[in-house]
């Protein structure tokens, strides 16, 4: 992220959104909306005096810590790291902006006046040849599955939050302490909350098995705490990684065979699992003090809005669809739009890596020839034929028809190949039998029924095939 | 399921972004489907002239699918399957008027992501039309003919 922030061919646009997505491959014309941050970008230089001087001292969940820690109304993102590194006023968290009534301590404080309350949003219109779509995904929420006590107590903790709580730039400074702040002496860490469940999600979210073998790595390493893992299968599939998971369980951690059933508040605040372990074939009560559960990756909340805007389909899970399964995973079937990362499917950082990477050459090498090689499979009209009826007109999606005015003789209509797709809307719809699909004409797609019901009797000779 | 032993012939005219994949994704998955049905892919469902369906009957089809992406905002050519969804129940009632039987014409929308709906279309659809039996169309044209 720091380098694409500072790549002098890279144009970085946050706290954006795209509004309208027209044209075509070698040609988007892109609408983006800039949302205010309240801070001149050119003049922050993100010292965070104003972070300082926010009066706000309550704060609000701090998102970047999974709600672990709080935020004031002004801050730099990912706890002062974020990518540009500026900071940003939080419209519903400001009390000037949401309340009306601050002393606004920022403002003086900032030593180079970048704080700006009169900022409103604007809209840029951008021209680019291709894009790449890399939204990402969205954490499953475990309150949908009521069995895992989420929210019942503060040790029942998300596989990010465990993250968060382990990093040394987190709100316990890494070190892994219960929300009582005491040392955990057992843990237990479920895999699968929200995959692999018909309740939820069906697919398998590949991640969480190794992200689960790290934190229990993680566990042990620095607290010594006993860890139980509830697993169904354990999916080591990458480079290195079925070793790593031998380590840990050198490292003695204990692996339970079966999906965790329920997580239980004890009546002294301690917490119990319970699952069956398959492998003994006896149901198990564990006792500990933290649960950690390994959530879903799912399809970001809006993924609906994003795929109508870049005329993208979804597969039945509801991440974006590939143009092929196998030989074109980043494409999609608009050309000249490809996907990156876990907006595609859920993926571990190597995948993501090499899917954004192939992406970004596939741009380039579509950049780099400087003409895009377009489908033969356009319309085309007859002009004799065309009575200049115009019914085409208002049919085409992409306003490719344009009608040509003779004058006296009415006019004919014209379609313009750079902006025509093939649907063949107008060709079906033609009363004059005007307007011919190359490749798809009513002639080929006549002879294909025709043949259908014609057998080849022998070299040569075609038989009707008329049904007995 | 009706075992008269006619072996129905079906057309699907299918769209090559929806429900064509669908189709291509069932073969690939290897699920099960009889073999009745003959595929012939069009761009867009919006390119289905009438005509087509109507020919498909002459020629001797029991059966008819037509089938593309999902309103409102499936399609790859933005609303051609609004056009099919517009020139579809109008050729329906056509039919009925020329003494085909509704259910030898179906029209709907299969995703591409959607491929056991497909090979359930297959499977159904083709019942449907064995329950029907044959349409004797292109036998009573060829009478009139003489």
């Amino acid at each position: 992220m720091m380098d694409a922030g500072r790549h002098p061919n890279i144009k970085l646009m946050t706290y954006c959104e795209i509004e309208e997505v027209s044209g075509y491959v070698g040609s988007f014309k892109v609408k983006v909306r800039q949302r205010p941050r309240y801070v001149d970008i050119d003049l922050c230089t993100g010292c965070g005096a104003c972070v300082e001087a926010c009066v706000f001292r309550r704060g609000v969940p701090n998102e970047f810590d999974e709600g672990l820690s709080r935020r004031k109304g002004v801050y730099i993102p990912m706890n002062g790291q974020g990518v540009p590194m500026k900071a940003v006023i939080d419209e519903d968290a400001c009390l000037f902006l949401d309340k009306g009534k601050c002393v606004k301590k920022c403002i003086e404080a900032c030593p180079t006046n970048a704080i700006n309350f009169d900022q409103k949003e604007e809209f840029v219109d951008l021209e680019v040849g291709a894009i790449v779509i890399a939204t990402g995904f969205d954490k499953f929420d475990p309150g949908r599955l009521s069995a895992f006590g989420w929210g019942k107590s503060p040790d029942i903790i998300d596989g990010l939050q465990f993250e968060r709580l382990s990093s040394a730039t987190g709100p316990t400074q890494g070190e892994i302490v219960t929300k009582a702040g005491k040392k955990p002496e057992r843990v237990a860490i479920i895999h699968c909350v929200g995959s692999r469940d018909s309740n939820a999600n069906a697919y398998c979210s590949r991640v969480c098995c190794m992200a689960a073998l790290k934190h229990a790595h993680l566990v042990r390493d620095k607290t010594g705490a006993e860890v139980f893992e509830f697993y169904m299968d354990i999916r080591a599939f990458g480079k290195g990684y079925e070793e790593f998971y031998e380590r840990v369980q050198e490292e003695g951690v204990y692996f339970v065979r079966g999906r965790g059933a329920e997580v239980l508040v004890l009546a002294d605040g301690r917490l119990q699992v319970k699952a069956e372990d398959t492998t003994l074939g006896i149901p198990v009560d564990i006792n500990v003090d933290m649960v950690v559960l390994e959530t879903a990756m799912e399809p970001q909340h809006d993924s609906d809005r994003v795929a109508s805007l870049f005329g993208l389909s979804r597969s039945a899970d509801g991440f974006f669809q590939e143009a092929h399964p196998k030989l074109r995973p980043f494409h999609t079937n608009t050309d000249g739009v490809f996907l990156a990362g876990a907006c595609q499917s859920p993926k571990d950082v190597p995948d993501t890596v090499a899917h954004a990477s192939a992406a970004a050459a596939e741009c380039l090498s579509l950049i780099s020839r400087g003409e895009v090689v377009i489908s033969p499979t356009t319309a085309i009209v007859d002009e004799d034929l065309c009575s200049g009826c115009k019914t085409c007109l208002s049919l085409c999606p992409y306003s490719a028809i344009s009608f040509v005015d003779r004058g006296e003789t009415s006019g004919v209509a014209e379609i313009n190949e750079a902006l025509c797709k093939g649907c063949g809307t107008c060709v079906a719809a033609c009363p004059a039998g005007a307007i011919t699909a190359r490749h798809f004409s009513d002639q080929q797609i006549l002879a294909e029924i025709e043949g259908l019901f014609r057998i080849l009797v022998s070299e040569g000779t075609e038989k009707e095939l008329v049904p007995a | 399921m009706s075992d008269n032993g006619f072996e129905p012939r079906i057309v699907g005219f299918l769209c090559n972004w929806c429900t064509y994949t669908a189709a291509d994704s069932a073969g690939v998955g290897r699920m099960e489907q009889p073999p009745n049905v003959d595929i012939v892919r069009v761009m867009c469902s919006g390119r289905i002239d009438p005509a087509f369906i109507l020919k498909a009957f002459v020629e001797g089809a029991d059966g008819v699918i037509v089938s593309g992406c999902h309103p409102p905002g499936d399609c790859h050519y933005n609303n051609g399957n609004y056009k099919t969804f517009r020139r579809m129940p109008l050729l329906e009632a056509l039919l009925q008027q020329y003494g085909i039987e509704p259910g030898r014409f179906h029209w709907g929308w299969i995703s591409g992501a959607e491929a056991v709906k497909w090979a359930q279309l297959v499977r159904s659809f083709t019942e449907q039309v064995r329950a029907l039996g044959p349409l004797e169309w292109k036998r009573e044209l060829a009478s009139k003919e003489d």
